[in-house]
């Protein structure tokens, strides 16, 4: 019998409570990827057909900047979530994503979850729930960031 | 949680006058902030704080400032406070030396509520500067870890140049009783630690939220989002306490300069259990 990522996927906070028949649809485009330090896991402006949960390990979104290298915006640890490109025409990245550590991922085929979303509403609507809180969570982060909190003005 | 809050500063026997301490030891913590370790003068009467109060700091010529302490608590024979030259006050305090005197009252103010909180899992949320009035609080649980349930400090700074205490925060991360995570709002190329914002640490942070304890102190809107993702994670309202700032300056409640609703910062907190103050805190200007 071939095991699925079913119950990994149960175990992670964005699948909480979802639906096992709509967690057995993903776990059908889900696939174990493995990203050596310093290697990249998405390029900017390159094709955004997958997301990213860390199982083990530390990504981070980077952009460059002439002059200034590689700037990291923010990290994702052990059972975050990266990407929400796939979601979104044009479906491409708007940033790097990188390895920082020995790093092991779930990657989630965005072309394939788009199908299943198109046959299943009541799953895409789940996805996009949880996709709009992530988005929510990591807007107020950026916001917060932006304030420069800890600066001389502060 | 009445012991910690109770108030303070009216008892002491004279709190208006400030008692001339000797500066032992300068430390330098970042770019702006420092480290005074103080002395009080031969024969003074043996200084005892709780963590979370803080002292009326006089740079003589310039003024009086409010700055908690930062080292261990309990009864001492020197006393610590960081400070961020950010203002006339704490950049005259900047040019002290070892041997200069500064003027000391207090100490002033309600406690964390640390020893309320024993059997619990406790979480620090720090940012900035707030990690200062937050050391003594892990200081005094780790003095008595066996009574508590997990230990988490979670640090916000600006940059890795702007981190306080960074050998202790080594010291504790190697530590197998406590839980120590730093992240960085920005970081230069090359940073391989987190980055992102001090709130972002919470929902996947180890520790129950049925049986925890969070001591929030930072800028205040760091604050108030820290506290909407304990209450998200579930922690119970009645178990989230946080440190105000306020201008501050008799620290005994009757100059009304910290008043915040029907409270004074000075008096009533600046440790204040949350529920208690959330009210005021959603007001503007307060």
């Amino acid at each position: 019998m071939v095991e699925t990522l079913r119950p990994i996927l149960a175990s992670i906070p964005l699948f909480d409570g979802m639906k096992p028949d709509h967690l057995e649809l993903i776990a059908g485009c889900a696939s174990n990827v493995r990203f050596a330090p310093g290697e990249f896991a998405a390029r900017q402006g390159e094709a955004a057909d997958r997301f990213f949960i860390v199982r083990k390990g530390r990504l981070a979104l980077q952009v460059h900047g002439p002059g200034r290298g590689e700037l990291t915006l923010l990290t994702v640890g052990d059972n975050e979530v990266l990407g929400w490109s796939w979601l979104v025409p044009p479906y491409k990245w708007h940033f790097d994503a990188r390895a920082l550590t020995d790093t092991r991922v779930l990657a989630l085929d965005g072309r394939c979850l788009r199908g299943k979303f198109e046959s299943d509403y009541q799953l895409g609507y789940e996805m996009m729930t949880r996709f709009a809180q992530l988005m929510t969570q990591r807007l107020e982060a950026a916001s917060l960031q932006l304030l420069d909190l800890y600066g001389s003005n502060a | 949680m009445r012991d910690a809050l109770r108030q303070t500063g009216a008892d002491l026997p004279d709190p208006m006058r400030p008692v001339p301490f000797r500066i032992r030891r300068v430390e330098e913590e970042t770019h702006d902030t420092f480290t005074l370790v103080l002395t009080p003068p031969p024969g003074a009467p043996p200084f005892s704080f709780r963590p979370g109060q803080f002292n009326m700091l006089w740079a003589f010529g310039a003024g009086e400032v409010p700055i908690s302490l930062s080292g261990p608590p309990g009864e001492v024979r020197e006393i610590v406070h960081t400070v961020r030259a950010v203002g006339p006050v704490t950049r005259e305090l900047r040019r002290l030396k070892k041997g200069d005197t500064v003027g000391v009252r207090g100490p002033f103010g309600t406690a964390w509520p640390v020893e309320e909180v024993a059997g619990s899992d406790v979480v620090l949320v720090a940012g900035g500067i707030g990690l200062a009035p937050l050391r003594p609080a892990l200081l005094a649980l780790l003095a008595e870890r066996p009574r508590y349930g997990r230990i988490l400090l979670l640090v916000g700074a600006r940059t890795p140049g702007d981190l306080l205490f960074v050998n202790e925060l080594a010291d504790w991360r190697g530590r197998f009783d406590v839980d120590v995570d730093v992240i960085f709002d920005r970081a230069a190329p090359g940073w391989h630690g987190l980055v992102g914002v001090v709130t972002s640490l919470i929902p996947s942070a180890p520790f129950d939220p049925r049986n925890a304890a969070a001591f929030v102190c930072g800028p205040e809107i760091m604050m108030n989002f820290a506290l909407l993702e304990l209450e998200r994670r579930g922690v119970p309202p009645s178990r989230l306490f946080v440190s105000l700032e306020r201008n501050m300056k008799c620290g005994v409640g009757l100059c009304g300069h910290c008043q915040m609703g029907p409270f004074f910062v000075c008096r009533d907190g600046p440790v204040f259990p949350r529920e208690r103050v959330a009210r005021w805190l959603a007001i503007r200007e307060v």
